[in-house]
């Protein structure tokens, strides 16, 4: 009940960004015919923006896109003129969630251990070298990491191929760029969970119940100390799937965050507009599910 | 005199931050780069410079005929495209990286603070209505904004300066520099209002509030002498976190060509430019180790130092002292 309340929420919450991104992109100076070639008559340029609605005041202009989306269509690109913004979201989609769910599952399998270990050996020789190394990666950007990589990986040892998609070979520079960031928050996240999780009476409850240690770690401790990871989860793969410029501008991967990014260099405000909605969505729907994954994880929550 | 029990509660963090050695480290580490990235300019005065060796005194804009020179006796960190020296660049660009920053910082701390303070103080409705709209944006990729601002000053800073009444070239860049700043300080501050708010809503009914509301103080008065001087740990704590962010942020921008424009540089346009020079026949690995390295070590210790602040004013540390 809780769950279907939020989600009905969403719907509003959703026209709400859709009408704000819209509204900005609008009324900003600015359109989305300025970085080409100048029409060759003011004529041309009347008819032109004619044909696109420009010409009318912004709220009638959302007013038609509201209606279209009503209909299931999102538009035609400003851009790209012959294609929708349908179109280009179903192409580059599937290759950003896929290195996006790559980088994830990098992000956690080394996070999620580091921290954890790190955490158990507290004060140790372990302890600060994997907690530097965790701060370290936070510190270097992609922008950074993926060039060295590319240097050192694809040039200097030839390795791995320079860029481009395809083989899985193709995907682990670009997933190594993309996840490094993510891994360290991961890492701290799980290190501080622990350690405010270890001091609990349940803890100590467990272990003068005679639990061998690894039991009290992973069994008792680890699934509560967990809970600021798996919150985190939600907002980091909404970042992840919807791509990211840096890393597939690096190496040329056609997926959507490059269009993020040209959209709004170009006011392509169809595209912008539906990329918005695409990860407002994303965003709402993995909160909702982190939110779920909660009180599966710890009896103590109650949705009401 | 000084027994812990006489001290104040920001004293005593205090006590406990210059104990937190990795912290304490790094705040060294900081100042010394602060240090040199402000004095090294002097270096070039004619009254020193034939005193020191000749690669600290090379100008950051000079360009020469030594192209990508590697990092030798002449130049430490080898030279760029366009035979500038990269150890003068990265200071240069080391400075602009702080100084966007730190105003970028200061952006978000005001309006975070002013927008979470009121909607903490005046609770109720308002509260709903101001938080539900920070709950909006943080729905939205702050991405696109900053970008379609950037392009719109961008394109009426360039009608501005062909028009009738042109700008001065030091004008245009210093508006160039307020819109950066306000860009990224505009999409940074929701973090700072959710948290100021969170701390606001919990003071708003204690005694020391209600006794000045009776003595007659305005809301203004009561919210910036009394609630406020009670969340500053907090708020300068996030704030040593929001600035490595924002140096982040602006070295994304820069790779767009967005952030600082050419010839000026900051640690983010360095590597970008650095990044268009890979090609695989020559690797100029010096182009981005180097102001990599300044960006990841500026951003390492801040977060050092901001991760030393909050253990020190953590509450639940109280105890500890």
């Amino acid at each position: 009940m809780y769950f279907l309340k939020r989600i009905l929420f969403m719907v509003p919450l959703l026209l709400l960004i859709s009408f704000l991104s819209f509204v900005l992109v609008r009324i900003v100076p600015g359109g989305p015919f300025d970085r080409e070639r100048k029409p060759a008559s003011p004529e041309i340029e009347r008819n032109l923006q004619a044909k696109y609605h420009l010409n009318e005041p912004v709220l009638r202009q959302y007013w038609r896109y509201l209606d279209g989306i009503v209909h299931g269509d999102f538009g035609a690109s400003l851009k790209y003129r012959n294609r929708s913004v349908m179109d280009i979201i179903a192409q580059g989609l599937p290759i950003s969630l896929s290195l996006g769910a790559m980088a994830f599952c990098f992000a956690m399998g080394t996070g999620i251990p580091l921290g954890f270990f790190t955490a158990v050996h507290k004060g140790a020789l372990g302890d600060y070298l994997g907690s530097f190394l965790a701060l370290l990666v936070i510190c270097i950007p992609g922008l950074v990491i993926g060039p060295v990589l590319v240097m050192l990986f694809a040039i200097r040892w030839r390795l791995f191929p320079v860029a481009l998609w395809g083989s899985p070979w193709h995907a682990i520079l670009p997933t190594l760029t993309l996840g490094l960031y993510f891994s360290g928050r991961v890492a701290r996240l799980m290190h501080e969970g622990m350690l405010a999780t270890l001091p609990s009476e349940f803890i100590t409850t467990a272990r003068s119940k005679g639990l061998g240690e690894m039991a009290v770690l992973i069994k008792h401790a680890f699934r509560i100390a967990v809970l600021p990871v798996v919150s985190y989860s939600g907002p980091m793969l909404a970042d992840l799937l919807t791509g990211s410029f840096i890393v597939e501008n690096l190496f040329q991967i056609p997926g959507i965050g490059v269009f993020m990014v040209n959209s709004s260099l170009n006011r392509d405000y169809t595209m912008v507009v539906g990329l918005v909605l695409l990860y407002a969505i994303l965003l709402l729907g993995l909160n909702l599910a982190v939110d779920f994954v909660f009180s599966l994880l710890d009896p103590r929550v109650r949705y009401e | 005199m000084n027994k812990p029990g006489n001290l104040s509660p920001n004293q005593r963090a205090w006590r406990r931050f210059c104990r937190n050695r990795p912290a304490a480290v790094a705040s060294l580490l900081l100042a010394f780069l602060v240090s040199v990235v402000l004095i090294w300019p002097l270096f070039r005065m004619p009254a020193l410079a034939p005193h020191l060796p000749l690669a600290l005194t090379h100008p950051p804009d000079a360009i020469s005929d030594a192209q990508f020179e590697p990092p030798g006796h002449e130049h430490w960190f080898g030279t760029d495209v366009h035979g500038r020296d990269l150890l003068s660049r990265v200071c240069y660009g080391a400075r602009i990286s702080l100084l966007v920053g730190l105003v970028g910082a200061a952006v978000s701390l005001v309006i975070g603070v002013l927008w979470g303070a009121i909607a903490g103080y005046c609770g109720g409705r308002w509260d709903g209505v101001m938080m539900r709209f920070v709950d909006v944006l943080y729905a939205m990729p702050s991405i696109i904004f900053v970008i379609v601002l950037l392009t719109a000053l961008n394109a009426v800073l360039e009608k501005l300066q062909s028009g009738p009444h042109a700008l001065s070239a030091a004008g245009g860049r210093f508006l160039q520099f307020a819109g950066l700043f306000a860009g990224l300080g505009a999409v940074s501050w929701l973090t700072m209002a959710r948290i100021v708010r969170g701390q606001v809503l919990s003071l708003r009914h204690r005694a020391f509030v209600d006794a000045s509301r009776v003595l007659g103080a305005s809301h203004a008065r009561i919210i910036l002498r009394h609630i406020l001087p009670n969340v500053y740990g907090v708020i300068i704590v996030y704030l040593t976190l929001t600035i490595p962010s924002i140096i982040l942020y602006e070295s994304f921008l820069s790779y767009l060509g967005l952030g600082i424009q050419a010839p000026q540089a900051s640690l983010g346009s360095l590597i970008a430019s650095g990044a268009e020079q890979i090609n695989s026949i020559r690797i100029y690995w010096w182009l981005i180790v180097y102001p990599g390295a300044a960006l990841a070590l500026t951003l390492l210790a801040l977060n050092f130092v901001g991760d030393g602040l909050r253990d020190a004013w953590d509450p639940r540390s109280e105890n500890r002292d």
